[in-house]
């Protein structure tokens, strides 16, 4: 019988050899989620009060919280999403509904792609070339514009991709009754492809609050209460970063609030984003 | 009869309003209409080609800022081995052979691992569990990579030098290549930690799209093998592999270019020592951790120019490997589409 032969046997085996370390593969992937989520609900939940979110950063030695650092990490987010977004939306807007068949748009959707995951340090770099430099001084404005650049190429591609999914028969049925072609994208493309659009901006939003390396040297960092976009601004990572390796056992642990705090924050909004995004497949 | 009086309504506000205003009023209405329609397409266009500008703008103000130490250093700096801000010399090797060989441990995990994931969630996995494991593993790629770095520094360094690295350096300590890989002491912190954490961070992105192209083979090849006898396994590494290998490269080089330009989580982990080590346990350097540690330190304008041309030279980098993999998916979705 075919079944009892050494070959057969021979192939079984391997088989199940292979599908265990499928098996064990996704395990172990798994088993990574669970581990970092459990280590920083461990590590951060003791430190976490009230006190974080209404105190300042402390010195070292003596207690407090990241209410600084929080405030000066909404405030950038907030401005580099209203810069970001706009521009963003329109640049999806010409290469769904303008430049479909253009060599432009060609272009445009392979260069930020990579701009999709481009290295953030080096646009780090590139604004304080372009403002640190140039105003002589770290500022909040330049941190909130390098997050923006950053918001820029997640907004264009969910934009785009949204906006090619809205069936052509209602930009028709727009047409034929007279809207002109800017009134029918903003009436109609726009709100059938609205919760795409939403979901990407959140997907931006949680890319951004978690974003360290481009604001290490265009916001810098700051100990005190400052909202003055013109001055260093305080970050949430940031200081996570100061002050996770720093030798002080007070800054360790509101780093570990911090970064519990962050990284919730960051999973909340990729959950929200994930059901709208759902929502709109299943309508 | 008196429609010419009407108080003239916002046409681009209520578009029935256009039946009620005169000729005139209507030929004005036409041509704002008109003039809005062709400024928001310039709008739009600006917009697209802002995107090319910013990638212009990164290439420009990176050359122009490494100038000075290119001018000083010439080639040499992409070779020497020196890094000194005393006495001002500055070559670029040990970060970009940090760079490269995390990253190529990086991958020596995480393809595999990622491939076998992609397997599991195409071929064995219950569709009902399909969608949660998937989210699941994609979560891990949202995850912050500072979150990546506070973990690796003080959970997972100090179980890799109190439990793997000891048993690393006796297990090699014998065969030749590998006892100089793996000589101890054990750090904790290294290349070789630095590498593993890059993997589970590069691991997400070849797993969702190795599934994606997995799920793009078409059912009636796979069944056409299942239906001539082959196992399971036979049926992904002679069918799927091959008729996904485009797309599962491009995904791989796609999480080669993250993993070359991670940046946080790397500086928590690597040690920042600039020098080339035969160990892969002892600490190094990356391009980007090097940039995060030493910027906003760095006095005199060769040194900050030096660490610019080190963020140039990893630019240039990515950039041809994501662009690889971007033309791999793009080649893909054209057969796909076709």
């Amino acid at each position: 019988m075919i079944s009892s032969s050494p070959l057969y046997a021979k192939r079984r085996r391997r088989n199940a050899v292979t599908m265990a370390l499928a098996y064990g593969a996704t395990g172990l992937g798994l088993s990574w989620l669970v581990v970092i989520l459990a280590v920083l609900v461990w590590e951060g939940v003791s430190g976490l009060s009230l006190a974080v979110f209404t105190e300042m950063t402390p010195p070292p030695g003596s207690a407090g919280g990241l209410l600084n650092p929080i405030a000066g990490s909404l405030v950038m987010t907030v401005i580099a999403v209203l810069i970001g977004t706009p521009l963003g939306i329109l640049a999806g807007t010409y290469m769904a509904e303008y430049g479909r068949f253009d060599k432009l748009t060609t272009v445009v959707r392979f260069i930020n792609d990579i701009l999709l995951s481009a290295p953030s340090i080096v646009i780090g770099l590139f604004i304080y070339e372009v403002m640190v430099a140039q105003m002589g001084h770290f500022s909040g404005w330049a941190g909130a514009v390098s997050l923006a650049v950053i918001v820029v190429p997640v907004v264009v591609r969910t934009t785009e991709d949204m906006l090619l999914l809205v069936p052509d028969s209602l930009r028709e049925a727009a047409a034929s009754i007279g809207l002109p072609r800017s009134l029918m994208i903003q009436r109609v493309a726009y709100r059938a492809a609205r919760a795409g659009m939403i979901t990407g901006v959140l997907l931006a939003v949680a890319r951004i609050s978690g974003e360290t390396a481009p604001l290490l040297f265009t916001a810098l960092n700051n100990q005190f209460w400052s909202l003055n976009l013109n001055a260093p601004v305080s970050s949430l990572p940031v200081v996570i970063f100061q002050f996770a390796l720093s030798p002080y056992k007070d800054w360790q642990s509101l780093a570990w609030t911090g970064a519990l705090i962050i990284t919730f924050a960051v999973l909340f909004l990729s959950i929200v984003a994930r059901i709208l995004a759902a929502q709109r497949k299943t309508s | 009869m008196q429609s010419g009086r009407q108080p003239v309504v916002d046409v681009a506000l209520q578009g029935t309003g256009s039946l009620t205003v005169s000729q005139v009023d209507r030929a004005k209405v036409l041509q704002r209409l008109r003039l809005g329609d062709v400024a928001f397409r310039h709008l739009t266009r600006a917009a697209a080609l802002l995107v090319l500008v910013i990638l212009g703008g990164i290439i420009v103000s990176l050359i122009w800022g490494s100038l000075p130490a290119l001018r000083a250093f010439g080639l040499s700096f992409l070779y020497e081995e020196v890094w000194n801000p005393v006495t001002e010399k500055f070559g670029a090797i040990a970060p970009i052979y940090g760079t490269v060989v995390t990253s190529l441990i990086a991958m020596l995990i995480a393809v595999p691992v990622g491939l076998f994931i992609a397997l599991f969630l195409t071929e064995l996995c219950p569709m009902w569990l399909r969608r949660p494991i998937g989210i699941a593993i994609e979560l891990l790629a949202g995850i912050p990579s500072i979150i990546y770095g506070i973990w690796g520094l003080f959970v997972f360094a100090p179980f890799l030098q109190q439990h793997v690295q000891p048993f690393l350096i006796s297990l090699f300590g014998d065969i030749p290549v590998f006892s100089t890989l793996f000589a101890g002491p054990p750090y904790g912190i290294g290349v070789f930690t630095a590498g593993l954490i890059l993997a589970i961070m590069v691991l997400p992105f070849i797993t969702s799209i190795s599934r994606d192209v997995f799920e793009a083979v078409p059912p009636v090849l796979k069944e056409a093998a299942y239906g001539l006898g082959c196992t399971t396994w036979e049926v992904v590494r002679y069918v799927v592999l091959p008729y996904a290998r485009v797309g599962v490269i491009g995904g791989i080089m796609l999480g080669l270019g993250r993993a070359l330009g991670e940046t946080m989580a790397v500086t928590f982990v690597i040690g920042n020592a600039h020098r080339i080590s035969g160990s892969l346990l002892a600490p190094g350097t990356t391009i980007s951790a090097t940039i995060a540690n030493e910027f906003t330190e760095a006095v005199g304008d060769l040194y900050t120019s030096a660490l610019i041309a080190l963020g140039l030279i990893l630019f240039l980098i990515t950039f041809i490997v994501l662009a690889i993999a971007r033309l791999l998916l793009l080649r893909l979705n054209a057969r796909v589409g076709g």
